[in-house]
């Protein structure tokens, strides 16, 4: 027996439909047009970059020092590994442990809450250059930490603290209070509902917020310029200063002459976001892997 | 001995008194069904027993709630008394983890660290739960692929695996099909020699099925307690012999 197809529309029919209702063929084009310029944009900036940028990937962009003559990105590149990882070593535990706090222990009726929560939505959208200057007058000059990695890591940490909590509140908030019941009512305690259930449910949710965070570190300059500052060199301990990819390319590109090696910093740039989400993808996999 | 004796048990959620003057002894080694209409206070009374309204932000308790003839309400250990005093939800809720690893979540919480005694109490759990058979192969895998019914007897064998002496269900079989509503049954009838079960339901065929006795609950109030048997077959109270007859509810 021969199985026809009956659910299929044809383009002809399609069209026609569309002709009694004029307005939902606009509004098809529109999406469409939306669609296409978003990707054509996008696709034109990398494509851009890659152009100008490739060709000046030099192995002499990798030597490990930086002079005039070479201007290598790779103290830049372990400044940025380190900057990183000293934000997240200390946004990451008082974000987490903030949104859990507000999620699992204070009173939802606490008034406190509202005024915390207040706090990081207003903190999440002040411009960085405002945090730049707070690093600068309170870390740099205060506690007389100099330009160094310390003041820079601890300005960023400051700055995608409300990042890591809110997106840490809303995954904790989004998982099932049944979860929680099933293990009251065996007899668990709260630390152990916490750590054991709900933190290993809210992880895709929390590890997302931390590469939006991870992402934030690695473009920022205007927050590092005044913190960090923009020695070239890989800084020897956390209070020497050191530049990011971002200023090490803000740098390059205001000075003029080494317009070729921006673009090839762009390209490592690049690189390093698409790496980033490459293993949060794939972390989120590994965690959520069998959860459906 | 009863096994729970409820005293003069009030309880409110904030200004609204949801349970008016409780008074009620489950005996041990029975299944007790609370019936009556949603709202009624039978889950709420349910959840007394263990303490899960504690959970509930302002929720208030007096009265007086002895297991064993001893006040939970009164320097107990909750963590202790929820051991002893097993749930099983409305809706099944299995952790998202492997199957073995639901199970051993509570003897772990206790402390028991052996793989040995950890593999003994997970069999003898599904066992109980009769569905060894059904996942002993599939140990490893994430309890949330598992059918409903499948879901709701592993909940059970969690609850078992803390080795408590009471099991509460809270409408075990409200979300599940009849195949599966009638494993639970069967499984409720056989835990009954070693456990004392006190059963939520709507379905009031299922209350005389299973259980011995049974309290009709109205408006927080129990307006008739008593063996299951006479209940239906000779209710004392009017309101009672409406519920039953489907008059209303």
């Amino acid at each position: 027996m021969k199985h026809e197809t009956i659910n299929r529309i044809s383009f002809r029919q399609r069209l026609s439909s569309y002709r009694n209702n004029p307005l939902s063929f606009l509004l098809l084009l529109l999406v469409w047009c939306a669609m296409a310029a978003t990707v054509f944009i996008l696709l034109f900036i990398v494509f851009y970059i890659l152009v100008n940028g490739v060709p000046h990937l030099t192995p002499g962009l990798f030597s490990p020092v930086y002079t005039t003559d070479n201007v290598s990105a790779l103290p830049a590149i372990i400044t940025t590994l380190l900057m990183v990882g000293l934000s997240l070593a200390i946004a990451v535990p008082f974000g987490i442990g903030c949104a859990i706090f507000l999620v699992e222990y204070a009173k939802k009726t606490n008034r406190f809450i509202r005024y915390v929560r207040l706090t990081t939505e207003t903190l999440a959208g002040i411009p960085s250059i405002i945090y730049g200057l707070f690093g600068m007058l309170f870390f740099v000059i205060a506690l007389k930490w100099n330009l160094s990695l310390l003041a820079g890591g601890f300005t960023l940490a400051i700055m995608v603290l409300p990042t890591i909590m809110r997106s840490t509140e809303e995954a904790l908030k989004a998982t099932p209070d049944a979860y929680r019941e099933g293990s009251f009512g065996l007899g668990a305690g709260r630390l152990r509902t916490v750590f054991r259930i709900v933190l290993p449910s809210a992880m895709p949710g929390i590890s997302a917020g931390i590469i939006l965070s991870v992402g934030r570190i690695v473009g920022e300059t205007a927050a590092l310029i005044y913190t960090a500052g923009t020695v070239a060199k890989v800084p020897e301990n956390i209070f020497a200063s050191g530049r990011t990819l971002s200023i090490h390319m803000y740098l390059l590109a205001g000075e003029g002459i080494y317009t070729d090696q921006a673009y090839a910093t762009a390209v490592i740039l690049l690189g390093f976001v698409l790496v980033i989400n490459f293993i949060s993808s794939f972390i989120t996999r590994k965690i959520t892997k069998g959860q459906d | 001995m009863y096994k729970f004796q409820i005293e003069n048990l009030n309880l409110f959620y904030g200004s609204f008194q949801a349970l008016f003057d409780v008074d009620l002894n489950i005996e041990d080694r029975c299944i007790t069904a609370f019936i009556g209409p949603s709202g009624c206070g039978k889950s709420t009374l349910l959840k007394t027993l263990n303490r899960m309204n504690d959970l509930v932000e302002g929720c208030r308790i007096t009265g007086k709630v002895l297991l064993d003839g001893e006040d939970i309400y009164y320097n107990t250990d909750v963590n202790l008394l929820r051991k002893k005093v097993g749930m099983v939800f409305q809706k099944p809720n299995p952790f998202p983890m492997s199957v073995y690893d639901n199970v051993a979540y509570g003897p772990r919480t206790h402390g028991i660290r052996s793989k040995a005694q950890l593999d003994e109490i997970v069999e003898d759990s599904l066992r109980r739960a009769a569905i060894w058979d059904e996942l002993k192969d599939r140990l490893r895998r994430n309890a949330l692929g598992l059918s409903g019914g499948q879901q709701q007897r592993l909940c059970i064998a969690r609850a078992l695996a803390v080795n408590p002496d009471v099991l509460l269900m809270d409408e075990p079989t409200s979300a599940l099909d009849p195949i599966s509503t009638t494993k639970i049954e069967d499984l409720v009838q056989e835990l009954k020699q070693d456990y004392t079960i006190i059963i939520v339901t709507h379905n009031m065929q299922q209350a005389t099925r299973i259980s011995d006795n049974t309290a009709f609950f109205l408006l927080g109030k129990v307006i008739e307690y008593g063996p299951t048997e006479n209940l239906f077959s000779m209710p004392r109270d009017k309101r009672t012999e409406d519920y039953i007859t489907g008059r209303f509810g």
